[in-house]
């Protein structure tokens, strides 16, 4: 690696702090955007005597000036402390970590079902552009861009699970293959939307780089249609299909909350519905930081690996 | 209805851009004349009436709880039309005001301005709108507020690149050259230029708004029952799905389906045009 | 050369038309460039010359309706079978394309587009495709080929990159190379060092070479035979120094007089009126009517005219030499009547 690269690398990671930074200041000062005095507003819904507002003001500090109230916060949560929470009578990271392994799940089979339908069908859609099939490419990405986690849950949950019968349709399962059994349905429910829009993106960037003058080079110098399109069409295309999957992230963990929900899971997306509904604020925020922060950091790896996608990027000093 | 069709195809564009035309059309113009055209209060259910099949008493069955689904589907236009209108105007406002103004200036407010933006494009508009209920309670106010501050870097995103290109054009040098002013020039001269495409992005924004308040209401955070809506009316619909009657789960659920893609097909139709792209 | 010898390239009446077009983009296109001979193709943009050569690989435009027949080393390539494509494309002939930045695949390490058909197709093993490359690389003189090859192609110059699109062409060991418009996208100085790399690879290799240009000096100074192409049509064709001497065709002598000389003091250039033919006019009669300035309105204006050997000897001072081996042919109805004004 050259120092020019090297130093580019340092650039973007130092970006990606300050961005989290940022964001984590965001997240925590939105507390103070509540109506009322944020001690009752914690305890918002409950009956709590002056003894426990008390108490809550001094755990939270909330007698402190803000910036020290900030820094306390942040010291926590970088140390993996994000509070504590109401309604679990645990703290924040013990709740999260429990559910974590079922989200994770959900939203791993999605983001390869994403992928590995979402570019075969878009890898279709170009290479049969104007016959029937592709037009009916065109069609399903119209529509599936259009068809919201819980109208996917809604239909699958009805014709695969209560009609056929070939899936379950509540719950998490228990032991791997009834896991995965039961993660089948959320996670195309999960898919769907995202699903077409990475196939879009790929049909546009296929059919960009098809019209290439390199492509006939390629085709002129004997090698078959299948490894030009494989080692020059799809190679090409990787750029913009990273660059949407990386911006695919924020949406795809909110929406866990959503097809949690509907399918009655037990993890991240479904403990932050219910957290919303049971005021449990501590854990809306964790949850809030964690997904921002996902994207934040999956976005400066997208970065970070671009150039070798694309080298000319490196040239341009690794920024793009 | 020559005169209707006529200026349908004006508008060009295939079949599909047509239909969605005329979806759009009757949707603003069903949440319009909503309490008129519902046929019974969507809010008034009988225990006996439970399940109703397709039939002349309720065009399109009813719930479990006896409420007709074709009427609560009509007056649920209401919601579904100014939820995402009043993110799409309030997003589209600040969009173009914050767009307008950093590309204008340049220099390092637009650096800056820019690096904002970035951060908020880190926080997904659904996030937000939970986020928002978190602190003001559920409901349709808070969601649309904070969706409107998700939608806003979108808006104000093209808004800069296309200030950005417009603004090295000559004519934007002649009007200067001639002694207009400024803020007459950027907003009078440069900004109708580029509307068209900002409304065309804000069609297809009207859409994903649309989307997302859906899910807010079905989450069961957004619009509370018995106001009428329909991520509400899927929220509810979902228990009777496993019990094998899903037809007041899925009625709102196509037709908020069909009003998506209309929007999405009459925005990106729009913006091809103006691109000058065969879609 | 022997004239009973089957020559390396050879089109026969090629015709290609696109649908919803008003005439062909090639029409009746015959053409032959025999082992070892060094032929030029020219013509102004859109008359059909980039067409002609990507038809000697059997790319053609998809969708079009094809006729006649484009045989190299004997193959016909109109409706061949992928198989057959490929063979020719892998063996005999291959090309190179006008703009290297263009045609070489920007994601791409230099050593990669030199190696991948030979690894790729040629079943050879990476080390054999490389030393290969290297080989090449030194031949179309480029300085440090072992750290070329490492390189992007945004790395180099557009005239290193076109050197290393033509050593990409050698790979194959073709007998045939297609150059289609070679040094367009370079710079004055480039262009004469990358013609310079070409004739002396054409001579040391015997390759057959078909240069397509727009460049009429170009062509005679590089080329043994031109032919001149008007609108999907070949209007003229002889050996270099005689086209170039006394062109036959208004639209050759339009070209003459529109480019300036290589050698001597440029004259004054006359640019040919008009623009050339769009795919969406026919033309009923010589595609170049409406910008010649000898044409006869009900004469040239009726009926395509047709490439023949001119009936009037051009008074020329006869030597004695045997009649040349590519005798000089002219499709102009006024033809015979115009050697004298054109001179």
């Amino acid at each position: 690696m050259t120092p020019g690269r090297l130093w580019a690398v340092a650039r973007r990671l130092l970006g990606m702090a300050l961005t989290l930074l940022a964001t984590s200041f965001l997240v925590f000062s939105s507390l103070y955007l509540a109506p009322g005095d944020p001690a009752s507003f914690l305890v918002r819904g409950r009956s709590a005597s002056p003894q426990e507002l008390a108490a809550i003001r001094h755990q939270y500090g909330f007698d402190d000036p803000f910036p020290v109230r900030y820094w306390h916060w942040l010291d926590g949560v970088l140390h993996g402390d994000f509070g504590r929470s109401y309604l679990f009578h645990q703290s924040v990271g013990e709740v999260l970590w429990s559910r974590l392994p079922a989200t994770l799940l959900l939203v791993g089979v999605s983001t390869l079902l994403i992928a590995v339908v979402g570019i075969g069908v878009g890898i279709v859609g170009a290479l049969r552009r104007g016959t029937r099939t592709g037009s009916a490419v065109l069609l399903l990405v119209t529509v599936g861009a259009a068809v919201p986690s819980f109208v996917a849950a809604i239909v699958l949950r009805s014709v695969l699970g209560v009609r056929l019968g070939w899936f379950p349709t509540i719950g998490n399962g228990t032991g791997v293959l009834d896991r995965l059994h039961h993660v089948v349905l959320p996670a195309i429910a999960l898919s769907v939307t995202f699903m077409a829009l990475v196939t879009r993106v790929t049909r546009s960037a296929m059919l960009d780089e098809l019209r290439r003058e390199h492509v006939e080079v390629a085709l002129s110098r004997g090698l078959p249609r299948r490894t030009v399109i494989r080692r020059h069409v799809l190679r090409n295309a990787l750029g913009p299909i990273v660059t949407v999957c990386g911006l695919l992230v924020s949406g795809m963990l909110v929406s866990t909350a959503i097809v949690e929900t509907a399918f009655g899971m037990s993890g991240i997306g479904s403990l932050l519905v219910q957290s919303v509904d049971e005021l449990d604020f501590q854990v809306v925020q964790a949850i809030v930081l964690l997904v921002v922060a996902a994207f934040v950091v999956v976005n400066t790896l997208v970065d970070l690996v671009y150039p070798l996608i694309d080298p000319r990027v490196r040239a341009a000093g690794g920024a793009r | 209805m020559s005169a209707w069709t006529t200026r349908l195809r004006r508008l060009g564009g295939g079949p599909l851009v047509r239909m969605s035309t005329v979806v759009l059309a009757l949707f603003v113009l069903v949440s319009v004349l909503a309490p008129w055209l519902a046929p019974q209060d969507p809010t008034f259910g009988e225990l006996g009436d439970s399940f109703a099949g397709i039939g002349a008493g309720h065009w399109l069955g009813t719930d479990g709880g006896g409420h007709d689904t074709f009427s609560a589907l009509i007056e649920g236009t209401r919601t579904s039309l100014v939820g995402p209108l009043a993110v799409v105007l309030a997003s589209t406002v600040t969009g173009v005001a914050v767009g307008l103004f950093t590309a204008w200036r340049g220099g390092w407010v637009d650096t800056v301005v820019g690096r904002v933006l970035d951060i908020l494009f880190a926080f997904p508009a659904l996030l937000l709108a939970i986020l928002a209920v978190a602190l003001f309670g559920k409901g349709l106010g808070a969601p649309v507020l904070a969706m409107a501050v998700a939608y806003m870097p979108y808006t104000a995103r093209l808004v800069r690149s296309l200030t950005a290109q417009e603004k090295v054009r000559p004519y934007i040098a002649a009007y200067q050259v001639q002694g207009h002013s400024e803020v007459f020039v950027a907003l009078r001269r440069l900004l109708p230029n580029i509307t068209p495409t900002v409304l065309a992005q804000s069609t297809v924004n009207f859409g994903y708004a649309l989307l997302d308040l859906a899910a807010l209401s079905f989450l069961g955070l957004g619009v509370q029952p018995p106001t009428p809506d329909w991520g509400a009316m899927i929220n509810q619909g979902q228990a009777a799905v496993l019990q094998g009657q899903p037809m007041s789960a899925i009625v709102p659920a196509v037709a908020v389906v069909l009003v998506v893609v209309a929007f999405n097909v009459v925005g990106e139709h729009l913006g091809d045009r103006l691109a000058g792209r065969e879609s | 050369m022997p004239p009973l010898e089957m020559p390396l390239l050879e089109y026969d009446g090629l015709r290609v038309e696109l649908p919803g077009t008003a005439r062909p983009i090639l029409d009746g296109v015959t053409l032959s460039v025999a082992a070892g001979e060094a032929v030029a193709l020219v013509g102004e943009s859109g008359s059909g010359k980039s067409v002609t050569a990507r038809a000697a690989l059997g790319l053609l435009p998809s969708g079009a309706r094809t006729g006649g027949q484009v045989r190299v080393d004997g193959t016909d390539l109109v409706g061949a079978d992928a198989a057959r494509l490929r063979a020719v494309r892998t063996g005999v002939a291959s090309m190179i394309f006008q703009d290297p930045r263009a045609g070489i695949n920007p994601v791409r390490r230099v050593g990669d587009f030199l190696t991948e058909s030979l690894r790729l197709v040629g079943g050879r093993t990476r080390a054999e495709a490389e030393a290969r490359a290297l080989e090449l690389l030194t031949a179309v003189g480029l300085p440090d080929p072992a750290r070329h090859l490492r390189q992007y192609p945004h790395q180099l110059s557009g005239g290193m990159l076109q050197r290393v699109m033509i050593a990409g062409a050698l790979t194959a060991d073709p007998q045939l190379l297609l150059c289609d418009e070679p040094t367009t996208a370079l710079d004055v100085t480039t262009q004469a060092e990358i013609m310079a790399v070409l004739g002396q690879l054409q001579r040391d290799r015997g390759l057959g070479l078909l240069l397509i240009t727009h460049d009429l000096d170009l062509a005679a100074a590089t080329c043994d035979r031109i032919y001149v192409m008007y609108a999907g049509r070949i209007v003229e064709t002889g050996t270099a120094a005689d086209l170039l001497a006394i062109p036959r065709h208004p639209y050759t002598a339009g070209l003459l007089g529109s480019s300036p000389p290589l050698e001597g003091t440029p004259g004054r250039l006359t640019p040919i009126p008009g623009a050339p033919l769009s795919l969406a006019e026919a033309a009923s009669g010589c595609a170049f009517f409406a910008r010649c300035r000898f044409a006869q309105p009900g004469r040239c204006d009726l009926t395509p005219p047709v490439l023949t050997s001119p009936v009037l000897t051009p008074p020329v001072p006869t030597l004695p030499v045997p009649a040349p081996a590519a005798p000089t042919l002219v499709a102009c109805h006024r033809a015979d009547e115009l050697i004298e004004e054109n001179r």
